[in-house]
C-alpha cells in the first residue's frame, strides 16, 4: 500500500523537483516568469497608454468626419493658452488645489502632532484607525455628505445664519467645493505628516528646549523643517487628488474644473486630442510642484 | 518640551479636526433616517421608508452586484500581478528595478482623470467595447500598488533565513513556497485583499470613463444624487456602504500590522 501511493507520488515530485531545480539553476527564466505578467500589464498596457494618451495631445479631430488625424501639432496647447475660457478653468483648478492642500497641511498638523508626540500608545494608536477609516471609507458617500451640509437650508447654511449672513446659499459657491476637497483629502496628508513627526528623535526636542527655545522656536527651528518631507508628500496627495477630479465640482457646486473640461470633451464634445492636451495641464503642474519640492531639498531628510 | 499651554491648545486643535473628519459621516448617519425630501436642518421627521425603497429598487441591487463582481475580479488580478512584482523586486537584481515600485503607482499617484482617459483612448483605439470587463482592466491597474506595498513590506520583514533553512532541509522551491513563504504572507495578503477590494468597489472616476451602460453601485449613487429625489435613497444606500466598507478596512488594517497597531497605514 505505501509503497503503492509511493510509486505514484515520486514521479510527479520528481517532475516537480526537475522543474524547481531547472529554475534555480536559470535564475533568469524564472524572473522572467515570476515579472513577466505584470511587466506586460503595467509596464506595456498601462504605459503605453499613457504613451498613446500623451500622443493624442499632438493630433487633432477632423471636423467633418470627427475622426483623429495624426497630424501632429502644438494646436491643441495653442488653444489651451490663447482661449481666455481654459486659462480661466485652469488657474481656478490650481488656485483651488493650492488652498485646498495648505489647508489641510494646517488642519493636519495639531492631529498629526498629537498623535506623534503626545499621545500615549494606545491613545495613538486609536487615533490613526480614526484617521485611516475616513481615509478609505467610500468617496461618494463623503462627497454626499458635504452635499446634505451646503444643501439650501441645510446645515452649514443654518449655522451661517447664526453667525448673522442672512443668505449664505453656500452650496451654489465655490466655497461648498472647496470644502468638500479639504475634507476628502485631509486623511491623506495626516498620515506623512504623522510619519515624518514620529521620526523626529525627542533627544532633538530637550536640545532645543535646554537651549532655551521656546514651544514657538522649537518648531520653527526644529519641528517644521523636519516634517516638510512629510508636509510635501501630504500636500503633493492633496494637491494632486484635487486636480484630477470632475465629481466633487458636478456633485457639489456648480464650476467647472479641468477634469470637467476634460470630461465633456471626452465624452460629449468627442474631442479626444483636445481632452489629451489638457490633461497634461495637471500633470506638469504636479511634476513641477515636485521638481520645485526636490530643489528646496524636502526629500533630502527622508 | 512643549509648554502647558502649547499642549493643551494642540490637544483641542486635535480633538477639534477628528470631530471635523466625522461630523460629515454623522451627517450621512442621520440624514438616511430623514422624513423629508429636503435636506433642512433640521430634520423634520424620522422613518426607515428609504432602506425599504433602496433594496426595491432593481437598478440599485444591479448595480450592487456589478460592483461586487468588478471588486473580486480586480481583487484575484491584483493579488496576482502585485504579489509577482513584489516577488520580483524582492529575490532579484535587474534592469529597471529601482522603477518598478514608481510605475505601479503611477495608476494612483496621477491625476485619477489621466489614468481614467489613458486606458479608454488605449481601448478605444484597439476597438475594444466597454463593458464590466473593461472596468475591471482599469480596477486592476490602480488596486496592483496596493498589493504590492503590503507584501513587499512584509517580505522585507520576513528574515532570508527561514527560507536557507527550508531550502537546507531538503524542501524545493514549491514546498518552500507553500510552507515557509505563503504562511507568512497570509496576513499581509487578506489585508491587501481587504484594501484593494475598498478601493475598487469605491471608485468612480476611472470607471465612469471605463464603463458601456452597465451601472455600478458608485455609478448608482452618483446618478440618484443628481436628482434631488432620489436623493434620500441615496443617503439610505450611502448608510450602508459606508458600514460595509469600514468593516474589511479596519480588519485589514488589525492585519497588515498585528504587532504594532501604532503603525496602522503606512
Amino acid at each position: 500500500m505505501g509503497d503503492a501511493s509511493k510509486s505514484v507520488g515520486l514521479p510527479r515530485r520528481g517532475i516537480r523537483r526537475g522543474i524547481s531545480g531547472y529554475l534555480n539553476v536559470h535564475p533568469k527564466v524564472k524572473l522572467a516568469l515570476i515579472l513577466g505578467i505584470p511587466l506586460l500589464w503595467i509596464g506595456v498596457v498601462y504605459l503605453g497608454s499613457l504613451g498613446l494618451l500623451f500622443a493624442n495631445g499632438f493630433w487633432r479631430v477632423d471636423v467633418l468626419t470627427s475622426k483623429i488625424v495624426h497630424d501632429w501639432g502644438l494646436r491643441n496647447f495653442q488653444t489651451l493658452w490663447t482661449s481666455k475660457v481654459y486659462r480661466t478653468v485652469t488657474i481656478r483648478t490650481v488656485g483651488i488645489a493650492t488652498a485646498v492642500a495648505a489647508v489641510d497641511v494646517i488642519l493636519a498638523f495639531p492631529l498629526a502632532f498629537y498623535a506623534a508626540r503626545i499621545a500615549r500608545p494606545r491613545v495613538r494608536a486609536a487615533i490613526l484607525v480614526a484617521v485611516v477609516l475616513p481615509l478609505w471609507s467610500s468617496y461618494l458617500v463623503k462627497t454626499y455628505a458635504w452635499v446634505t451640509i451646503t444643501a439650501p437650508n441645510g446645515i452649514l447654511d443654518s449655522v451661517l445664519r447664526v453667525f448673522g449672513i442672512p443668505n449664505p446659499d453656500i452650496g451654489a459657491s465655490q466655497w461648498a467645493i472647496f470644502l468638500t476637497f479639504a475634507y476628502l483629502w485631509l486623511p491623506f496628508v495626516v498620515l506623512p505628516v504623522y510619519a515624518s513627526l514620529e521620526r523626529i528623535p525627542e533627544s532633538y526636542l530637550e536640545a532645543s528646549s535646554d537651549l532655551g527655545g521656546k514651544s514657538w522656536i522649537t518648531f520653527r527651528r526644529v519641528i517644521w523643517p523636519m516634517s516638510i518631507p512629510g508636509v510635501v508628500a501630504g500636500s503633493i496627495f492633496a494637491f494632486s487628488l484635487t486636480l484630477g477630479d470632475y465629481i466633487v465640482p458636478i456633485l457639489v457646486g456648480n464650476t467647472k474644473f479641468i477634469g470637467n473640461v476634460i470630461y465633456d470633451n471626452v465624452g460629449v464634445a468627442n474631442n479626444l486630442p483636445l481632452a489629451a492636451a489638457f490633461a497634461m495641464v495637471p500633470v506638469i503642474v504636479v511634476a513641477a510642484y515636485l521638481a520645485l519640492a526636490k530643489r528646496l531639498g524636502a526629500f533630502e531628510a527622508l | 518640551m512643549e509648554s502647558r499651554t502649547a499642549r493643551i491648545a494642540i490637544r483641542v486643535a486635535a480633538g477639534l479636526v477628528l470631530a471635523f473628519l466625522y461630523i460629515p459621516l454623522l451627517v450621512v448617519f442621520l440624514y438616511a433616517f430623514n422624513d423629508s425630501v429636503a435636506q433642512d436642518w433640521p430634520p423634520k421627521g424620522l422613518t426607515l421608508k428609504w432602506f425599504s425603497l433602496a433594496w426595491d429598487d432593481t437598478n440599485m441591487r444591479e448595480a450592487l452586484g456589478n460592483s461586487i463582481k468588478i471588486a473580486l475580479v480586480a481583487t484575484f488580478v491584483s493579488l496576482l500581478l502585485g504579489c509577482l512584482a513584489a516577488f520580483a523586486v524582492h529575490r532579484f537584481r535587474f534592469f529597471g528595478r529601482e522603477s518598478v515600485s514608481f510605475v505601479l503607482v503611477l495608476p494612483i499617484a496621477l491625476p485619477g482623470i489621466v489614468t481614467a482617459m489613458a486606458l479608454r483612448s488605449a481601448m478605444g483605439t484597439t476597438g475594444v467595447t466597454f463593458s464590466l470587463w473593461t472596468i475591471m482592466i482599469g480596477h486592476a491597474t490602480f488596486c496592483v500598488v496596493v498589493i504590492f506595498n503590503n507584501v513587499i513590506a512584509r517580505l522585507r520583514r520576513t528574515t532570508g533565513s527561514i527560507i536557507e533553512a527550508s531550502m537546507d532541509l531538503g524542501a524545493d522551491g514549491w514546498q518552500t513556497f507553500r510552507y515557509v513563504t505563503l504562511p507568512t504572507l497570509a496576513t499581509a495578503l487578506v489585508a491587501g485583499g481587504l484594501l484593494a477590494f475598498a478601493l475598487s468597489f469605491d471608485e468612480i472616476i476611472v470607471t465612469n470613463f471605463l464603463s458601456g451602460a452597465e451601472l455600478t453601485l458608485p455609478k448608482w449613487i452618483f446618478n440618484a444624487i443628481r436628482l434631488p429625489r432620489n436623493r434620500p435613497v441615496a443617503n439610505a444606500v450611502a448608510l450602508i456602504v459606508i458600514v460595509l466598507s469600514l468593516i474589511p478596512v479596519y480588519f485589514a488594517q488589525r492585519l497588515a500590522n498585528p504587532s504594532d497597531p501604532e503603525r496602522a497605514g503606512r
